[in-house]
């Protein structure tokens, strides 16, 4: 019966149609979801911020996971995205005329992160490891202080009254747009030269591989997309202020990487879905609903409790939970493993070999 | 004495109570990175604690000064082993990361955990009765000088400890090797608590004199105040101790100096701004060695 399965699944798998078809399915269901209220508001509140979510960590996940260095600074991208984004659509775009005119907005916010990107990418030319980390954070802190020092945008106010313009298939265009690019990413040239620097710098660069264009193309994407998640978080929060993205911003990303595994596209994007997730069912209301089949005698008393307080409490079992799974997981959840369906023809059996060394043929 | 002097020697006199604070946090990340090559991200936090254990001692027991000093630093370094055993230690052979990314979120757990157990910031009693002199116009407090001569008593102890006893020797020696150093029968699991307890018992003492100096404390004071001490031992060279120290006063001065001749705001952006330019241009800190790859 399992292998009866497990060949359907290959033969599934096989089909050229399949990603076009799931694609076209997702996208009736992006558009139909709020067109005609298949779920109600609030899950497809929670679907928005599940996209951007991914968008965060599948970027974030290039540099930190398959190009190995320890990056801080997805906040500080994902911050002028959003004010970019928002200058544009408050101050600058016709939006009340042409509203159609929100994706240049975000694409502009993704541009000048990519731009940003630049002050991360050259030092990390000549620095590495830990003091690429540092100058990571000291770039976060950098733009956030930048942003409190200009009046013009708010100061340390920030930016209130931002029009709600980021819609579900919207966020589903740019989930299925970054993960197809940093997957092509990964699996080309350039992709082979951000692993080789991952496991020996100075041998890849003896290898002929051009460390510097790498590198530099690395950032740029990944901030690209922090970028776009930035545009697309400040038009759904509607509210954007240097606190929002603050160094705990960025804890969150790297949590949501850390946790689905490192140098793997399905473990970001199951990273980022628990994290969205549980935090969510975390929540005292959602408890509640959940909870609330059971008997009064036993629900009342858990409720006095135990439910009320758990606005307090979730935020004390996240951080239990991610080092729990990094004691028993220290890869995280699909460390350097990945859904077959991402990895090229071409490359299956050699990732396969990759990551499963027990049958590999040397003792 | 002319104004300007005046001036001068007050901002050095802030800048050394602030600088030897941030020493002391700074200690605890570059010892545990000079042996684990490790950044306890976790550190900042412990210092918090430290600061809320101050607290309860001075509230709840009632205690004064030096007793309320010794349970914080006591209670730190056992907070800090009793971290090291349960959450670093069983990743030790793991990949880097990995043992990084749970300090961080032992951070995040110690934050919200206080957070959730004292959801509002509370307030220091005076501990020590503050007498302010007045030396030609430099106004000199006691806490000053107690926190200024504490900080540098211990950073000398700690100097001592490490250059001079076996203890110290031991933690060298891990640092410059792992794979022999238990074969010539040093207790390497021993040595690395020792480390964490100093620490993190440092950690607690800054956060008393913190707490005295600024007696508002909250949950996530740790944070800003932990990450500064990081960029002091990096200035100074991650895993040197004297850097730490020197690397801590230079941070002290510079963000003192700072407040002192701009706009309050644009301290983190100076700050920062330095930091990035000092990594470009001298990757290894200040008392740091290059280290030479090899293939």
């Amino acid at each position: 019966m399992n292998a009866l399965l497990r060949n359907h699944w290959e033969w599934l798998l096989e089909q050229r149609w399949l990603l076009p078809g799931l694609l076209g399915i997702g996208f009736v269901l992006a558009f139909a979801i709020p067109e005609y209220n298949l779920l109600n508001k609030y899950v497809q509140l929670v679907l928005m911020y599940l996209g951007i979510n991914i968008i965060l960590a599948v970027s974030l996940n290039l540099v930190n996971g398959y190009m190995g260095e320890f990056s801080l600074a997805h906040a500080g991208f994902m911050a002028v995205g959003a004010y970019t984004a928002a200058l544009l659509t408050m101050k600058v775009l016709p939006m009340a005329a042409y509203p159609g005119l929100f994706p240049l907005a975000v694409l502009a916010g993704g541009l000048a992160a990519a731009l940003m990107g630049l002050i991360v990418a050259i030092p990390s030319f000549k620095v590495r490891g830990d003091y690429l980390a540092i100058i990571t954070l000291a770039f976060l802190m950098i733009v956030k202080s930048v942003i409190e020092n200009i009046d013009y945008i708010g100061g340390p106010r920030g930016i209130p009254g931002i029009k709600r313009l980021t819609t579900l298939p919207w966020v589903f265009f740019w989930v299925v747009v970054s993960v197809w690019v940093v997957r092509n990413f990964v699996y080309s040239k350039y992709g082979r030269g951000v692993l080789s620097i991952r496991e020996d710098e100075i041998a890849s660069d003896l290898m002929s591989v051009n460390t510097r264009r790498v590198k530099f193309l690395a950032f740029m994407t990944s901030s690209f997309f922090a970028g776009i998640a930035g545009a697309l978080f400040a038009h759904l929060l509607q509210f954007i202020s240097p606190r929002v993205f603050d160094i705990i911003k960025t804890t969150d990303i790297l949590i949501m990487v850390y946790l689905g595994g490192i140098a793997s596209i399905t473990g970001s994007i199951i990273g980022a879905t628990l994290y969205t997730v549980l935090l969510e069912i975390l929540r005292p209301s959602t408890v509640a609903g959940l909870l609330s089949w059971l008997p009064a005698m036993v629900f009342d008393p858990l409720n006095e409790y135990f439910i009320r307080h758990l606005g307090v409490w979730r935020m004390v079992i996240m951080p239990l939970l991610l080092v729990l799974v990094m004691l028993y997981w220290p890869r995280g959840i699909m460390g350097l493993r990945e859904f077959r369906g991402f990895i090229p023809r071409r490359d299956r059996e050699a990732h396969h070999r990759l990551t499963t060394p027990e049958k590999r043929g040397t003792p | 004495m002319s104004d300007g002097i005046v001036y001068w020697l007050q901002q050095i006199l802030n800048a050394l109570q602030l600088g030897s604070i941030y020493a002391l946090i700074a200690l605890g990340y570059t010892m545990v990175y000079g042996i684990l090559t490790m950044i306890n991200f976790a550190h900042g936090d412990v210092f918090m604690i430290g600061a809320f254990f101050c607290f309860l001692a001075a509230t709840a027991l009632g205690l004064p000064f030096a007793p309320t000093l010794l349970l914080t630093i006591l209670g730190t370094a056992l907070l800090g082993v009793v971290i090291e055993r349960l959450a670093y230690k069983p990743l030790r052979n793991a990949p880097r990361v990995s043992a990084i990314i749970t300090a961080l979120g032992v951070g995040l757990f110690l934050e919200n955990f206080t957070l959730a157990l004292a959801p509002y910031p509370k307030n220091i009693p005076p501990l020590l009765e503050n007498v302010t002199w007045n030396l030609g116009g430099v106004s000199l407090s006691s806490l000053q000088v107690i926190i200024i001569f504490l900080s540098l008593g211990l950073m000398l102890v700690l100097d001592y400890v490490v250059h001079r006893t076996p203890v110290g020797m031991a933690m060298r020696a891990i640092s410059w090797d792992k794979t022999f150093v238990p074969l010539m029968g040093i207790p390497v699991n021993l040595i690395i608590s020792i480390t964490f307890a100093i620490g993190a018992g440092l950690a607690g003492a800054a956060g008393t004199m913190y707490a005295l100096a600024y007696p508002v404390i909250d949950p996530y004071m740790g944070i800003m105040v932990g990450w500064k001490a990081f960029i002091s031992a990096v200035v100074g060279g991650i895993g040197n101790i004297r850097g730490a120290m020197i690397g801590a006063f230079i941070l002290g001065g510079v963000e003192i100096m700072v407040a002192a001749f701009f706009p309050s705001t644009y301290r983190d952006f100076v700050v920062f701004s330095l930091l990035l330019l000092l990594i470009v241009i001298r990757p290894y800190g200040i008392l740091g060695q290059p280290r030479v790859q090899k293939v």
